[in-house]
């Protein structure tokens, strides 16, 4: 891994001071998930996936129901880290239709104290196509700011300056021992962010799904280890 | 009393018409039989164990009146089960000669995993009077609505192997079956078959029900004397045994000419890997083409019954097995059992060897080849056990909480239960005698609602307490679900290795034969080209294809993918204890050979060999770091975990570790600083490093970061129901709509640290992978006893760690060149 982080230095897409060059704006992948962008005080965050564990309840798989717990833990964490004035919610932040009514009244009460405390943007997404009602926040279909175009589902093709979701990213890399991890993938055009969300799992971005997305060539993965980014070039994933 | 009285006419004519008369354990048997008290049968293989075992049941089903048809169908009369399948078949075939030659009309049959559905059905319509299956098997047949009256009548259950299975969570699944049985039929008696064991008792407790706070119950125990002693001789070869290694490849000529000796020769080995090397090493000697066949639990089952059959048919000279040939199966006509590495358990040898001869009064004749010294030290120590019959085998340990929770779902899929009778039914289990209610209440939650504090499931509920005081199943769709994932035996994923051609272009060709399956992880690793062994041939990785792994014929012989070819089951404690003993009373080394005999020699006078209840450590510099050697002979698991806290702690008295490696001897930790001078100061001593508390905190701090306890988790959640093996219709999608069993796990562990899956998984890991028992056995035995050896250089004993350290992962043929070429130096350095 330290091998990656050397070829920082070589890579067009790249600023100074960390800071990534996303179709003109200046943004940074933090090693939480969310992708940052300094100058608009803005936090995106993409598929929180609330209540996504006592949704398996119905078949009878009883997963530990804290991963609403544990997600906002993690969101107040950076939010309180990085002090935004902005965040949107980049879709799925709620598992289905109900998973409003299954919050744990703790978790609700998190939940809305968070999103009073900032000016807050819920994107649609497929999983949550009408957005909570009593929380608070904007809802919106999309949302245009600068160069950048923030969307819950990437469109199909090439799309200067979107940021979206909705395909949970990862990527595997390694040679003798292969390593798998959430990552942000980004070809200084485009940008996907990985699910934030404590049960959300990884789509390789060597997957059908991603075809045709990004420029190969300047295709970077950023994955998310252990508190920091590691950026990997197309050239090193692996499949499944 | 004349005990021949208790057997019928006809058996006794059959038994004469043989030219036999009945043995005097079979007669025992009977009378306790008869008399309807349970027992356990303690006897060495080839004893005749199975026929004593149904006797009492066919001398009984032998006096029964006939079914008339129009009355009510009888049950199942008598119950046999065993660990593997292929055994009740093997036992099915042993019984028609007595059946058949007395002339009686019983029906006996099996019920596998293999039995057709028809059967099955048949089988519910008209029970068999004698029914030969496994655990899991009993465990469906008893979660069946029908199962009170399919067991009403159950006079006797066999069961077989018994000292194999009651140590695992087979055992723990099984014993709660029992519990049932009894609640059914509460006048069954019980009938253990088992090899020698150190603590019988323990085996006549788990036969019989307990009662809590009272003394523990004892089963009656019938012991047979072993018959002749066998003949296993350490295999010695013109050159000298190796210092290091697994391959025991210096052996392969003479056992070649051994085999050449014999009708059919039996080889063991500890691992599959280990199973695919010999093989292959063998056939490349194999000159005069002595048809030699492979044998292991990987295979495709077409080829593993091809190689049985060609056994029992005699047209083999010789068969490479791992343990899926370990039990009493009876195949042909067997006369040597070679024994590849070390046995790990004189209990292990003790079954390997009864493999020979399988007949009582012929001794049998075995070879055991050690692959290095360490391991010739292990050998005489088994054989030693052998001939004064000393046994061992590790201890029950309490009833594992996920296999309950399995159980209770299927208490509920046979039909409604009050939780007052049934914990005390699972508390008369031996397993499960400490299990206090508060516990068997939390698992009760956990079947019902997942058992969270945070009460998200009470909705979706999988089984609920009603007005009337019973629990019942909310819907059949658990119970389908149930029979899908009954079993404790959760393997990591298996993929099917299929023939094809190279890959070209877009993916590998497809369509050849089905050569076997390997574990999804050693796929993990491999690229399009990695070329490793399999059944026997070296075969090139073309890919995957879904749950297929694509491969073609490699044309080179040398595999480049290596394998971990060291022993799967660590040294056992009582082994471990008689290789301490014989290091340190040079009386007894005239057995050893010569070599190694020199090697002892010479670790007295260069450094010096520890007391039986000592912990000897050396220390010493060697090209620039400095060593620490520990000789704690607790099997590897034990090193392991020691390794893994002893790094942690010399990180933290500054000692600047830089990696460590255990064996099943010895345990070796290189450092940057002068580790030993630390010690001498004091900066810490010895005593201090190995304190027994480091089971504490350190040992908290390590599983918090470890992979092992997720990896023990997701078992536990998969047994215990609350994520599924197996699913209808279950297709992961990319994005994973299932939730992976690791995120589960920090979730959990982070909110709900007490939760009863964590702490099934914790105990799981304690007696198993970590053997931290054991561990914490030595660390309280050498407190106090521990002696540092402070040298200027390497010592003998540390020679063989020496060389693995640089030698780990090494496969193939460079390793042994690799490993003369080091061994020469470090011998060098050592015997100066």
């Amino acid at each position: 891994m330290t091998a990656l982080r050397e070829k920082q230095g070589d890579d067009d897409v790249l600023t100074a001071g960390g800071l990534v060059n996303l179709n003109g704006a200046a943004v940074r992948f933090d090693a939480s998930g969310v992708l940052h962008w300094p100058e608009e005080r803005l936090l995106v965050v993409a598929d929180l996936h609330f209540e996504k564990g006592s949704s398996h309840g119905v078949r009878g798989r009883f997963v530990p129901p804290y991963d609403t717990r544990a997600t906002l833990r993690a969101l107040a964490e950076v939010i309180g880290r990085l002090r935004p004035e902005r965040v949107i919610a980049l879709g799925d932040s709620f598992h289905d239709g109900d998973a409003e009514a299954r919050l744990a009244p703790a978790d609700l009460e998190a939940l809305s104290a968070l999103v009073g405390s900032v000016d807050w943007t819920w994107v649609a997404g497929n999983h949550d196509p009408s957005p909570p009602a009593g929380l608070g926040g904007r809802p919106v279909a999309e949302i245009v700011i600068g160069p950048l175009v923030f969307r819950h589902e990437p469109r199909p093709g090439r799309a200067l300056g979107e940021v979206a979701g909705h395909l949970h990213p990862a990527a595997k890399v390694g040679r003798t021992r292969s390593v798998r991890r959430r990552a942000f993938v980004c070809d200084g055009s485009r940008c996907l962010l990985p699910a934030f969300g404590a049960y959300t799992g990884g789509l390789n971005v060597m997957d059908a799904a991603f075809k045709g997305l990004f420029e190969r060539s300047r295709l970077i993965a950023w994955m998310l280890s252990d508190g920091r980014v590691y950026p990997v070039r197309s050239a090193e994933f692996l499949p499944d | 009393m004349n005990e021949t009285n208790l057997l019928p006419p006809k058996f006794e004519a059959w038994f004469a018409s043989r030219g036999w008369s009945p043995r005097a354990h079979q007669l025992a048997l009977l009378e306790h039989g008869l008399a309807g008290r349970s027992v356990l049968l303690i006897a060495p293989t080839g004893a005749g164990k199975t026929l004593a075992g149904f006797l009492p049941s066919l001398v009984d089903l032998a006096a029964r009146p006939k079914w008339k048809p129009g009355t009510r169908r009888r049950g199942v009369h008598t119950l046999y089960i065993s660990p593997l399948k292929a055994l009740a078949v093997d036992i099915e075939r042993n019984l028609e000669t007595p059946v058949g030659g007395i002339g009686l009309d019983i029906a006996i049959e099996t019920r596998t995993g293999d039995t057709s559905a028809s059967r099955r059905q048949r089988q519910k319509l008209i029970p068999p009077d004698i029914l030969l299956t496994t655990p899991e098997q009993l465990a469906l047949l008893l979660a069946a609505r029908d199962a009170e009256t399919f067991f009403e009548d159950l006079k006797t259950v066999v069961l077989d192997e018994l000292h194999a299975l009651v140590t695992s969570k087979r055992g723990d699944l099984l014993a709660l079956g029992l519990s049932r049985l009894r609640a059914i039929a509460p006048g069954i008696r019980t009938v253990g078959l088992s090899a020698t064991v150190a603590e019988p008792d323990e085996l006549r407790a788990w036969l019989v029900p307990q009662t809590s706070g009272e003394p523990l119950s004892l089963s009656e125990v019938v012991t047979v004397a072993g018959g002749a002693q066998p003949d296993i001789r350490i295999f010695e070869a013109d050159e000298s045994i190796p210092w290091a290694g697994h391959s025991a490849r210096y052996a392969y000529e003479g056992l070649l000419a051994e085999i050449d000796r014999r009708r059919m020769t039996l080889i063991f080995v500890n691992t599959r890997s280990q199973a695919e090397m010999v093989f292959s090493e063998l056939w490349r000697l194999n000159d005069a083409n002595l048809p030699i066949a492979l044998h292991h639990g990987s295979l495709d089952v077409g080829q593993r019954r091809k190689v049985e059959a060609a056994m029992a048919d005699g047209r083999l000279r010789a068969v490479v097995a791992t343990s899926t040939l370990d039990l009493g199966i009876d195949w042909g006509d067997v006369d040597l059992v070679i024994h590849i590495g070390a046995p790990k358990g004189a209990s292990r040898l003790a079954q390997r060897v009864g493999r020979a001869n399988h007949r009582m009064d012929e001794p049998s004749t075995a070879l055991l080849v050690p692959a290095n010294r360490f391991e010739v030290l292990e050998c005489q120590a088994a054989l030693d056990a052998n001939y004064i019959g000393a046994q061992d085998t590790p201890p029950i340990r309490d009833g594992a909480l996920d296999v309950l929770a399995q159980h209770v779902l299927g208490r509920a899929v046979a039909g409604p239960f009050r939780a007052d009778d049934f914990y005390a039914e699972v508390a008369s289990a031996y397993s499960y005698r400490h299990l206090d209610r508060e516990r068997f209440d939390r698992v009760v939650d956990l079947v019902a609602t997942g058992g969270y504090a945070l009460r998200a499931y009470e909705r979706y509920a999988k089984i609920k307490l009603t007005a009337d005081g019973t629990w019942r199943l909310t819907h059949p769709r658990f119970a389908q679900a149930y029979r899908l994932n009954v079993g404790t035996i959760i393997e990591s994923p298996m993929l099917k290795v299929r023939l094809g051609g190279k890959a070209r272009g877009r993916g590998p060709v497809m369509g050849g034969r089905l050569l076997g399956e390997v574990e999804e992880y050693f796929c993990e690793q491999m690229k399009v080209g990695d070329t490793f062994l399999f059944a026997g041939e070296v075969l090139r990785f073309e890919g995957m294809r879904e749950t297929e792994v694509i491969v073609s014929r490699a044309r080179s012989s040398d595999p480049r993918i290596p394998v971990y070819a060291g022993g799967k089951f660590p040294l056992s404690t009582f082994l471990a204890a008689s290789v301490r003993k014989m290091l340190s009373d040079p009386s007894s080394w005239h057995k050893l050979p010569t070599p190694v005999r020199d090697w002892l020699e010479l670790q007295r006078d260069h450094s010096l060999l520890p007391r039986p209840d000592e912990l000897l450590v050396e220390t010493f510099p060697h090209r620039g770091r400095y060593f620490l050697a520990l000789y704690p002979f607790e099997g590897r698991l034990a090193h392991q975990t020691l390794g893994m806290l002893l790094t942690r702690r010399l990180e933290r008295f500054g000692q600047k570790p830089l990696g460590f490696i255990a064996t099943d001897y010895v345990i070796g930790v290189w450092c940057a600083a002068d580790v030993g001078a630390a010690f001498v100061r004091g900066e810490p001593t010895l005593s201090r490093l190995l304190e027994p508390d480091m089971l504490g905190d350190d040992l908290e701090a390590w599983m918090a970061e470890s992979y092992l306890l997720k990896r023990m988790f997701k078992s536990c959640a998969m047994i215990a129901g609350l994520v599924e093996k197996n699913a209808i219709g279950a297709q992961k999608t990319g994005r994973q709509v299932t939730v992976s069993t690791d995120l589960i796990y920090d979730v959990l562990r982070e909110h709900q640290p007490d939760h009863v899956l964590l702490e099934a998984a914790w105990a799981d890991a304690s007696s198993g992978l970590l053997d931290l028992g054991r561990l914490s056995d030595m660390l309280s035995r050498i407190n106090g006893r521990i002696v540092h050896k402070r040298l200027d250089r390497i010592s003998p004993l540390a020679v063989p760690i020496m060389l693995e350290i640089g030698g780990e992962r090494v496969a193939g043929e460079a390793d042994e060149d690799v490993l003369r070429q080091a061994a020469d130096e470090i011998i060098r350095e050592a015997m100066a």
